[in-house]
């Protein structure tokens, strides 16, 4: 099921990447809406970092393109922010909390610009954002794992962007911090940005999203969660995937969906 | 103290500031061997810029040794990312492939210049002060080498200090630095740059196989300690001229390499550092 929108924020037409002639994505082809908070969801190994990825150029792509507001990411990547992984970088890189923030204006900056004070202003109150209001001096090597991957969140909001694409936020970050991202996503939802989630958490994607993406390679659907996450398309997203797709029943059933109708 | 001691330790340490530099940058990419790679691969480059200078090689020509070491970091992606090699083992054969052409070279053309293997090898610092530029009128300047380190230092830091926001964004998260529009591979090959630069100057004082020391051993040192990125440069720094200091007395207590005294020194620096942050964590 693949429910198209007008005016989208996200659009990808035949998108096809392929790593080592393996095919990662195929033929993907949707339209994402503005302003609501999106999730990508699949099992591993579906290419879900890959299409965000692929979205904004840093994979080639085989075949197809993807538009951001209408436009090529090139021309619009003032308006975008992507939050990579936490795991990709080294934490033990000598930098402060506010080094690190402070990367989310060298965009408006460029490269050679001066850092203002206003830099630093915009870079503290994105800081409180985060509830990291404290922590501007700290070693970055210093940070928990959700502390990490809140000063990504502050970094992206000193971009002041509209659209916000997330790769595995929650992944080893501990439920306060989980509970606190999310609550900060619904406000930034209120101010009309348009937020991207790559997720893999089946029990709270139904909480947590307005609109999913399930994909295992190929597209499997695209909608409003109340329209997607039904046990039919989670199925065949997940496909042989046993614990999955048990989880997927629970899932279901914890939720009062009919299983199986008696 | 003789004023040759003077000029040894001056030039051991203005390399060592030199190589500090873009060290740093390289340790935090986890990169070093590329360091190695560089410095063995400018020889060639060094034998034709001497052979076409005659005796001397001039400023110029270093730079354009330093092409060399551009040139095997782009065969080293070639190989890697078409031909689908191995990083490790695209490094290893392409250095050792230039570094071997370098030797062919100097031993066709032994008689022309006056490199040695031995001296590609393992460098002549203690050679440095008797190599002087006296000008026209007489004037005398000081050892040549004490010029080209201190020019190329000026260099290095012209380079780093405009360079440094580019270079740190993609150090630390080369990923979102190419969403900002920032070109991950032109800083890859700046830096690189810096490299070739770096071993270039020191080649003739240090030798191919202690440069990497000088590019290695005071970063990872400082590596250990530093919370920012400028102090980590300025503690690589520190560490270079102070093992070049004691490394050289040390050489002359020993009657030893010079050089050789001083990569010596830096891997104490560094092991000392290493029981230091082992028992005083903080």
């Amino acid at each position: 099921m693949i429910i198209q929108t007008e005016n989208p924020s996200i659009e990808a037409h035949n998108l096809t990447v392929i790593y080592h002639r393996k095919p990662v994505l195929w033929n993907i082809d949707f339209t994402l809406p503005k302003g609501q908070i999106i999730g990508i969801m699949g099992p591993n190994g579906a290419g879900k970092s890959s299409l965000i990825k692929a979205i904004l150029g840093l994979v080639p792509v085989n075949s197809g393109y993807a538009k951001i507001f209408g436009k090529s990411f090139d021309e619009v990547r003032q308006k975008v922010s992507y939050i990579p992984q936490r795991q990709t970088v080294d934490w033990d890189f000598p930098a402060t909390v506010q080094d690190v923030v402070l990367m989310g204006r060298y965009q408006q900056r460029g490269l050679f610009g001066k850092i203002t004070q206003e830099d630093k202003v915009l870079a503290a109150s994105a800081l409180e954002k985060v509830n990291l209001g404290g922590f501007v001096n700290r070693q970055i090597s210093q940070l928990s794992g959700g502390q990490q991957q809140r000063v990504f969140i502050a970094r992206a909001l000193a971009q002041q962007a509209e659209l916000y694409l997330l790769d595995e936020p929650f992944v080893g970050v501990d439920a306060a911090t989980e509970q606190a991202i999310i609550a900060l996503l619904q406000q930034m939802k209120s101010e009309g940005k348009t937020i991207v989630v790559v997720h893999h958490d089946l029990h709270t994607a139904k909480e947590y999203f307005d609109w999913l993406v399930l994909l295992n390679a190929s597209l499997i659907a695209s909608g409003p969660t109340s329209e997607v996450f039904t046990e039919e398309l989670l199925k065949s997203t997940y496909s042989g995937k046993l614990t999955v797709l048990s989880q997927v029943g629970d899932q279901l059933r914890e939720r009062n969906f009919p299983v199986r109708e008696a | 103290m003789s004023i040759n001691d003077f000029w040894i330790i001056l030039t051991a340490s203005l390399v060592a500031l030199c190589c500090a530099i873009p060290g740093c940058f390289l340790v935090l990419r986890r990169m070093a061997m590329f360091g190695d790679a560089i410095s063995h691969a400018v020889l060639p480059g060094l034998v034709v810029a001497y052979l076409i200078s005659g005796s001397r090689a001039s400023s110029v020509l270093l730079l354009g040794a330093a092409i060399t070491g551009l040139l095997v970091t782009f065969i080293i992606e070639f190989i890697q990312k078409k031909m689908r090699v191995q990083n490790d083992a695209a490094i290893g054969i392409t250095y050792t492939f230039l570094f071997a052409v370098g030797v062919i070279l100097i031993s066709l053309f032994a008689g022309q210049t006056d490199l040695d293997q031995e001296c590609v090898l393992y460098g002549e610092i203690a050679f440095v002060p008797f190599d002087t530029i006296t000008l026209d009128s007489g004037l005398l300047l000081g050892p040549r080498q004490v010029w080209i380190a201190g020019g190329m230092l000026l260099i290095l830091l012209v380079i780093l200090r405009i360079g440094y926001r580019g270079l740190y964004l993609t150090t630390f998260d080369a990923g979102y630095a190419s969403t900002l529009g920032v070109s991950v591979m032109l800083w890859h090959y700046v830096l690189m740059g810096m490299v070739s630069l770096a071993t270039v100057v020191s080649f003739e004082s240090v030798g191919a196989i202690m440069v990497i020391a000088f590019l290695v051993g005071p970063a990872a040192t400082a590596a250990l300690f530093a919370k920012r990125l400028p102090w980590m440069i300025a503690i690589a720094a520190s560490i270079g001229v102070l093992s070049s200091i004691f490394g050289y007395f040390l050489a002359v207590v020993l009657n030893a390499s010079v050089s050789g005294s001083i990569a010596v020194m830096i891997g104490v620096i560094f092991a000392l550092a290493l029981l230091l942050k082992r028992f005083f964590p903080s």
